[in-house]
């Protein structure tokens, strides 16, 4: 079952991975980002992290590709009248690279990294219950957690400033 | 039968190859946004693959921090596309030559 559930998120992962790159209109390309962001929240869920599920649905598909589709219908985007780069080099460094990630994925499979250990819900109930992920997150990771903040702080001024039609 | 680790991490280095693709072939400068994104997924699934196969929390910690990473460069960076479309009137990377010698 939770084999099923894999190939169908992945596959859904991948496919609409391709359709963001392949699509003419960059709307389109929003809505597949946005497939794509679901498909790998139901890869985190089925892994059992759980938190991390949701909070990829929530900022993620949630803000995150609005504010994409904001911009684009901001700047009222149509179709591409450009191409893609169609210089020639690309297609022989595509070709070569595109082997080398076949043969990586293969000797990933092939690795026999072994399974997931023992069920992640446990004894303990879920593994990755939100209380112990924000337990670390605020005693062995308070730094990190603080300068994020701050981050967003810099990201929003920078951004406003940015925006302005006067300063 | 759970999912071995090998298949988590071959599937995001497809979506991270997709991600290059996407950032090297397009010309317009939101669909590079976005393959960026696609890529900073490709590095979050693996960070929890891994955090669940070592049964290991600081990986999740690790994603919520990149998530919030991903966010802010996201913001700033439709910013700046916003700005230059004011004063260009287009989103094509290949516009941008002013500093070409």
């Amino acid at each position: 079952m939770v084999t099923a559930a894999f190939i169908i998120f992945g596959l859904a992962a991948i496919v609409s991975a391709i359709m963001v790159i392949s699509f003419r209109n960059p709307m389109a390309s929003a809505i597949a980002l946005i497939v794509t962001l679901c498909s790998i929240a139901g890869l985190f869920a089925i892994m059992g992290a759980t938190f991390v599920a949701a909070l990829q649905v929530i900022v993620y598909a949630g803000a995150i590709m609005v504010l994409f589709l904001f911009v684009i219908m901001l700047l009222n985007l149509k179709r591409d009248e450009f191409g893609p780069d169609k210089r020639k080099i690309q297609k022989t460094l595509a070709i070569i690279l595109g082997v080398l990630l076949v043969v990586e994925v293969g000797i990933f499979i092939q690795a026999g990294l072994g399974d997931f250990g023992p069920s992640p819900a446990g004894d303990k109930g879920s593994f990755t219950s939100t209380a112990e992920l924000s337990s670390l997150l605020f005693t062995k990771y308070l730094f990190a957690f603080e300068v994020t903040s701050l981050l967003l702080l810099v990201a929003i001024v920078g951004a406003v400033i940015l925006a302005k039609k006067k300063l | 039968m759970p999912v071995p680790l090998g298949y988590y991490l071959g599937l995001a280095a497809i979506i991270f190859t997709v991600g290059v693709i996407g950032v090297l072939v397009r010309r317009n400068a939101i669909i590079i946004l976005m393959s960026i994104e696609l890529m900073l997924n490709a590095a979050n699934l693996t960070l929890v693959a891994f955090s669940v196969y070592l049964q290991e929390l600081s990986g999740q910690v690790f994603v919520f921090l990149v998530m919030t990473v991903a966010a802010a460069e996201a913001a700033v960076g439709l910013a700046i596309i916003v700005m230059i479309f004011r004063n260009k009137e287009s989103v094509n990377v290949d516009d941008l030559n002013i500093m070409k010698w």
